[in-house]
C-alpha cells in the first residue's frame, strides 16, 4: 500500500461522495492516477462498498429499533466459528457480526422495526440454532457517535474572523 | 465639590508607545465582524480544537486541585519533555537552565528583544513577516530595518540582501521560517548560505519557528542546528500551531544560558510563570500528542494542494507554500493595491483575506490566505473570488 493510497482511503472513509477531481487536487496527483487507485483498491476489496450515513431518527416515517446480541455458541471441530456465523449473518436484519473474545462468542447487531419483532427473531430463528447455547439482548436508546461520527455535533466555529 | 473644580487630567503617555500604530488587521476585523455571512480566510490559527486529550489533561489538573503558580522558568517535567522534542530536530538544550517556558511565542519574542537590544541597535527584519516583530523592536528602542523577500525566489531570504543592510550597529536578525504570512520556508543548504553572512558580521539570530512541525514536502531545518548558529540563536516556539493550542497561549524559548537567564529575569518580574493548567496540557500534547498532530498537518497538506491548485486555477500567480497553512498569491494582474482588494472582497463578495502590507511594506501586490478552514469553505471562498476577479 502506497503512502496515497493510504490517503485516498482516509479521504473516501470520511466522505464517500468526495470527487476524484477534488481528491486528485489535494493528493497532488491526476484524476486520473486516482481513478485506477480507486480501481484497484475496489478489486482488491480494500473498498468493500460506499455507504451514507443516516439519523434514521430524524426520519419520522422510518421507525426502527436497534439491538446488540450477545451470543454464546458451541464451535464445530474443522470449521470453528464460521459455519454458525455465516447462518446466522446470512439473516437480512443481521447488520453486524463480530467475533469476540471475553465472556461471550458472537456479537450481533439486529435492526427491525419494533422491540417485538427483534424478540420474535431472536426466539425463533437465532435461539434456535443448534450451536447457540444462550442469547442477552440490549437494545440501543440513543445513537450519539457512530463510525467516527458524531451525530448531534454542535461544531461552531469560535474564531476571530481576522487574527495575525 | 463640583465637577468643574477638578483638575483636568492630562494623558502621561510614552512617546514610543503613542508612536507605534495599531496593526493593520485591527481595521479589517472590525469591518468583517460587522457582516454576517462572511468566509474567512483571514484566521491566523488552526481550524482544529485542541486534540481531546490535551484539554482532558488540564481538566484532570484542575480537578486534582494544581492551581498554584510553577517555578518561573515553567515546570522542570514539562522544561525536560520541551528538551527531548527540540532534539528531535538536532539541538541540545539543557531543561535546568537553557529552556524558559512563556505566555505564548508573542512573549518570547519580547522577552528575547528586552534582554538583547539596547537603544538605537538595529534589528534586520525579514519581511514580509508576523505582525509583531517591528513594533516589538521599536518598544524596546531597536531600529528596525526591513531585509525584503519576493515571490522570485519564493520569499527566501538572500544572503546578500542581509549583507546589504548590515551596518557596525546591526545586532541581530529576526528569522522567521516556516514564514507568516508567506509560507515560505528555507531548506539546509539555504540557511547555511545565510549562517556565512550572520557568522561574519557576528550577528544574534531571533529564530521564530512556531511553525516547524508543518512542512509537508521536505523536514524543517532549525536554525540552531546549524554548524557554528547554536551559540548565536535564540530559538521561538510554542504550542500554539503545531498542537491547535492558540488560546492557551503556551509558548517557549530555548537559547545558551547567558541569555536564558537573563530572558529568564524578565519573565519572572512581569509574567511570574505561565498559566499552570495550560502547562499541564502540553505536557500531555508532548507525551501523547503526536499522532493526532500528524493527522492535522495531513490535513492541511491536501487543503494546501487543493487550494494553492484553485488559485491558479482562477488566474493568481502563487508560489507552493512549502509550510504554515498560509497562500500568499499575487493579485497585481487585478491592477489594485492589496489594501484595495481586500476591502472590496470584503464588501462586495463577504470573504475576508488579510493584506500583504500588513506584514511590511514587502507585501503590496499579495494576500494571505489561510487555507485552516474546510474544504466546503474555500470552495465557496474560491467560487467569490473568482467572480470578483473577472469583475475586476
Amino acid at each position: 500500500m502506497t503512502e496515497k493510497e493510504r490517503e485516498l482511503l482516509e479521504l473516501l472513509e470520511k466522505s464517500g461522495r468526495m470527487s476524484e477531481d477534488k481528491i486528485a487536487m489535494m493528493l497532488d496527483v491526476t484524476v486520473e492516477d486516482v481513478t485506477s487507485m480507486i480501481q484497484k483498491l475496489e478489486k482488491e476489496r480494500v473498498i468493500i462498498g460506499y455507504s451514507t450515513i443516516i439519523d434514521w431518527s430524524k426520519v419520522n416515517t422510518s421507525e426502527s429499533v436497534t439491538a446488540m446480541i450477545d451470543v454464546k455458541v458451541t464451535p464445530k471441530r474443522g470449521v470453528g466459528f464460521d459455519e454458525v456465523a455465516e447462518r446466522i449473518y446470512r439473516f437480512k436484519e443481521v447488520k453486524a457480526l463480530y467475533l469476540m473474545s471475553g465472556t461471550y462468542d458472537l456479537s450481533v447487531v439486529i435492526e427491525g422495526k419494533s422491540m417485538s419483532e427483534i424478540a420474535r427473531f431472536v426466539s425463533d430463528k437465532l435461539s434456535t440454532l443448534d450451536s447457540v447455547i444462550s442469547t442477552t439482548t440490549h437494545f440501543q436508546l440513543k445513537k450519539y457517535k457512530h463510525d467516527g461520527i458524531v451525530f448531534e455535533d454542535r461544531d461552531e466555529d469560535h474564531r476571530i474572523v481576522v487574527s495575525p | 465639590m463640583t465637577m468643574s473644580n477638578h483638575l483636568k487630567h492630562q494623558p502621561r503617555l510614552s512617546q514610543t508607545v503613542k508612536q507605534i500604530k495599531p496593526s493593520g488587521i485591527r481595521r479589517f476585523f472590525d469591518l468583517a465582524s460587522t457582516m454576517e455571512d462572511v468566509i474567512s480566510l483571514g484566521v491566523g490559527e488552526p481550524d482544529f480544537s485542541t486534540p481531546w486529550n490535551v484539554r482532558e489533561a488540564s481538566i484532570a489538573s484542575l480537578e486534582q486541585g494544581i492551581t498554584s503558580y510553577t517555578a518561573n522558568a515553567g515546570l522542570l517535567e514539562l522544561r525536560q519533555l520541551i528538551s527531548g522534542y527540540l532534539s528531535k530536530f538536532d539541538t541540545n538544550y539543557s531543561p535546568e537552565n537553557e529552556i524558559v517556558v512563556t505566555v505564548g511565542a508573542s512573549e518570547g519574542i519580547d522577552l528575547a528583544l528586552r534582554a538583547t537590544i539596547n537603544p538605537g541597535d538595529e534589528v534586520l527584519i525579514v519581511e514580509p513577516c508576523f505582525v509583531s516583530y517591528a513594533p516589538l523592536v521599536s518598544l524596546v528602542g531597536g531600529i528596525p530595518v526591513a531585509v525584503p523577500t519576493s515571490i522570485e525566489n519564493g520569499f527566501k531570504v538572500i544572503a546578500t540582501e542581509i549583507e546589504q543592510r548590515v551596518t557596525n550597529k546591526t545586532k541581530c536578525i529576526l528569522l522567521s521560517y516556516p514564514n507568516n504570512p508567506t509560507g515560505a520556508i528555507m531548506e539546509k543548504d539555504e540557511l547555511e548560505e545565510i549562517a556565512q553572512i550572520i557568522q561574519k558580521h557576528d550577528l544574534l539570530v531571533i529564530s521564530d519557528e512556531i511553525y516547524a512541525e508543518l512542512t509537508y514536502d521536505v523536514n524543517h531545518v532549525s536554525v540552531p542546528a546549524l554548524k557554528g548558529m547554536w551559540e548565536r540563536t535564540i530559538l521561538i516556539s510554542g504550542f500554539s500551531k503545531s498542537f491547535a493550542m492558540t488560546g492557551w497561549r503556551l509558548g517557549y524559548v530555548a537559547a545558551p544560558e547567558v541569555y536564558a537567564k537573563e530572558m529568564l529575569k524578565i519573565h519572572q518580574y512581569a509574567m511570574m510563570c505561565a498559566s499552570t493548567m495550560a502547562q499541564y496540557a502540553a505536557i500531555e500534547a508532548l507525551t501523547n500528542g503526536r499522532e493526532e498532530m500528524e493527522n492535522m498537518k495531513v490535513s492541511y497538506k491536501q487543503r494546501r494542494n487543493f487550494f494553492v491548485k484553485s488559485l491558479k486555477g482562477i488566474g493568481l500567480d502563487c508560489h507552493i507554500p512549502g509550510g504554515a497553512f498560509y497562500a500568499f498569491p499575487s493579485i497585481t494582474s487585478t491592477g489594485l493595491t492589496s489594501e484595495e482588494f481586500a476591502e472590496k472582497l470584503l464588501i462586495e463578495e463577504h470573504v475576508a483575506v488579510v493584506p500583504g502590507t500588513v506584514f511590511g511594506a514587502g507585501g503590496e501586490g499579495h494576500i494571505r490566505c489561510s487555507y485552516a478552514t474546510s474544504l466546503q469553505q474555500l470552495e465557496e471562498a474560491l467560487k467569490r473570488i473568482d467572480r470578483f476577479i473577472k469583475n475586476c
